[in-house]
């Protein structure tokens, strides 16, 4: 039972930040081709808060492997800000990736041999910001995740949700327009999953980040505001979410 | 941001600093071995330089025959001691002119022997060749005229055969001559091509001729130019007289041979550039391999660090970026690798020049060259290495255990 595509009232006069017309991915070729989106049509607005749930296999991550620019779509156009990221290069698209989005993984993602503040950083080294602006603008990041104190202890010293709140200080020390989470819950026991969801909550709320979260877990997508249920490479469900949080 | 990936590559070589002296070992023993060739053989070189003017510079050789070498003639009319005194009564600007025969013959004193160079000369040969008698006395007239049995010995025969026991007066026996020690060279040590110049014993020409060739050849005539003059134009005096003494018609080709110091020098400096260029080119060969070595600790590097290389590019970074990154540590690493060469270069080259007893002589050409392929080698193997990282998907890249 697929649902027509959620217009929620706050943003429908705007023209969305995310948009997917009739996206397709297939991965192999062949016989061993396996669909993985089918024909995605997909809006999400500017301070959406968006839980993406499925089974495996439902297209899910590819979804927002799209969404990050990490990929391409087969046919159908995804756009990002207007633009038709399809058509974009390699190189336009990691710049893309540089100046709007942020990415938080299941596995935190962190380099085991930097300091959580040289984690924190990196992206602004590759944004060419000076050394002491960077520096700055890195405690401050840790601040913002309640780490701050941690800036020299490595990601082997820190627990899971302390990594977890490093990669998400790393992800949001761009001021990026999206937050893209793949299952940032994952790894982390309840009373963790809860501090992160908190944090992130907090984010889109106080900051206005628009967040995409892949999540399995129905407790996590509750924080969210807008559920997409995916399966077998369709959009099944797309409701607003009633729980207030 | 070029500061920045060199400090980068500095820490990441910290981390893995085992593997990292590893890897340049290939590097460093390349530009130590290189330099230190270069080095030693131009300090070989500079020695050569330095014999041969000692023995003065403005001595020339005349030998029977086309020309060969010094001291060696092939079997042409020989020279007699009217030629040696036609030179030097004919030419003016010469110095001192000394017939010299010589042969390998045993010198034989109670129970030792000792096999040596007989040299038949005269009193000019110690004038010409720059030597002098330390103690006893040289050849009187009378000794020269009549072929008397009496010797000067060089300090290596003396040795041999004498020990520690007193020289001057005793007599030892050359094949059927016995001849009476008068007299003790200086020492002079090794010759330019490695011959012992102490290892002779020096007698009259005529006893020479008389007791020990049997016949009046002479094998060499040394000439010393005097101080000032030209030494070419006194070579070219001694071969118009040497070809109107032998009755060489225009046509005919020189059957002797005028050598000028400046000659030898070259052709032994030759010979030393050709040994050291030879052995270099062996050593850089291993700087060939230093990179192979590179190029595989990169690539196991960038197979390691798939997921950093994945994250890097998913937060942002650029292929030019990432590649820049893991080409500037091939090349922190290659050219550290230099560096510790070129230090291990100069430390071996100062003490083997000790060992060897050639002068050290420092040439910064070869050191910067060196350092410089070093860093080449880095760009050159660390290239690929870096293109594969920058080229990975950051999906698959990120997924990597």
């Amino acid at each position: 039972m697929k649902t027509e595509s959620l217009k929620n009232t706050k943003y429908q006069f705007e023209k969305p930040l995310i948009e997917f017309r009739k996206v397709t991915k297939v991965y192999g070729e062949g016989q061993a081709a396996m669909e993985a989106l089918r024909g995605i049509d997909l809006s999400i607005y500017g301070g959406e808060f968006v839980a993406v749930m499925g089974p495996s296999g439902s297209g899910k991550s590819t979804c927002l492997n799209i969404i990050g620019c990490m990929d391409t779509p087969n046919s159908g156009s995804y756009i990002f800000k207007g633009i038709d990221v399809g058509k974009l290069s390699r190189k336009q698209r990691a710049l893309l990736r540089r100046h709007y989005l942020g990415f938080v993984f299941q596995g935190y993602n962190l380099l085991n041999r930097h300091s959580a503040l040289e984690n924190v950083e990196m992206p602004l080294i590759y944004r060419k910001i000076p050394a002491k602006e960077r520096h700055k603008r890195a405690i401050d990041a840790l601040t913002t995740v309640g780490l701050k104190g941690w800036e020299t202890h490595t990601p082997g010293e820190l627990s899971g949700g302390q990594q977890q709140r490093v990669a998400i200080a790393r992800a949001i020390i761009t001021e990026p327009a999206v937050l893209l989470a793949d299952e940032p819950t994952g790894n982390l026991d309840t009373a963790r999953s809860r501090e992160i969801m908190d944090l992130v909550s907090a984010l889109n709320r106080d900051r206005g980040i628009t967040i995409i979260m892949v999540t399995h877990e129905p407790d996590m997508a509750s924080y969210a505001k807008r559920i997409i249920r995916f399966l077998d490479g369709l959009v099944e469900l797309d409701e607003e979410n009633g729980r207030e949080t | 941001m070029l500061w920045n990936t060199i400090l980068l590559a500095m820490r990441e070589m910290r981390r893995n600093a085992m593997r990292s002296v590893l890897t340049i070992l290939g590097i460093v023993i390349g530009v130590a071995a290189v330099i230190t060739m270069v080095t030693i053989g131009g300090g070989a070189t500079v020695q050569v330089r330095q014999q041969i003017s000692s023995m003065g510079s403005n001595l020339l050789m005349v030998s029977p025959g086309k020309r060969l070498g010094p001291g060696l003639s092939s079997g042409n009319i020989p020279f007699k001691q009217s030629d040696a005194e036609a030179i030097a009564k004919n030419i003016s600007s010469v110095g001192a002119v000394a017939p010299v025969s010589s042969q390998s013959i045993k010198a034989i004193f109670g129970n030792q022997n000792w096999s040596t160079q007989v040299t038949g000369s005269d009193n000019k040969y110690f004038r010409v060749t720059n030597r002098s008698v330390r103690s006893g006395r040289q050849f009187s007239d009378s000794e020269l005229r009549s072929g008397a049995a009496v010797c000067i010995l060089g300090e290596t025969v003396r040795k041999k055969l004498f020990g520690r026991q007193e020289v001057l007066g005793e007599r030892i026996r050359l094949q059927k001559l016995s001849c009476e020690v008068i007299g003790l060279l200086e020492e002079k040590g090794q010759s330019t091509m490695g011959m012992d110049q102490d290892d002779i014993v020096v007698i009259p020409l005529s006893a020479y001729q008389r007791r020990i060739s049997g016949n009046q050849d002479v094998g060499l005539i040394q000439v010393s130019v005097k101080e000032g003059a030209s030494t070419e134009k006194v070579q070219l005096e001694i071969e118009r007289l040497m070809r109107e003494r032998r009755h060489l018609s225009p046509s005919d080709d020189d059957n002797f041979h005028v050598m000028d110091m400046k000659e030898i020098v070259k052709m032994l400096t030759g010979t030393t550039r050709l040994l050291t260029a030879l052995l270099s080119a062996v050593a850089a060969v291993s700087l060939l391999v230093g990179g192979i070595g590179i190029m595989n600790i990169m690539l196991v590097s960038v197979t390691e660090r798939t997921r950093e290389i994945g994250i890097r590019l998913a937060i942002g970074a650029l292929e030019r970026e990432v590649l820049m990154q893991f080409l500037v540590e091939a090349v922190v690493l290659s050219s550290f690798g230099g560096l510790i060469g070129v230090v291990l270069a100069l430390t071996a080259s100062i003490w083997l020049s000790g060992i060897l007893r050639v002068p050290f002589v420092f040439n910064a050409g070869i050191v910067v060259i060196a350092f410089l392929f070093s860093a080449a080698v880095g760009v050159i193997f660390g290239y690929f290495p870096a293109l594969k990282a920058a080229r990975l998907d950051p999906i698959e890249a990120l997924r990597h255990e």
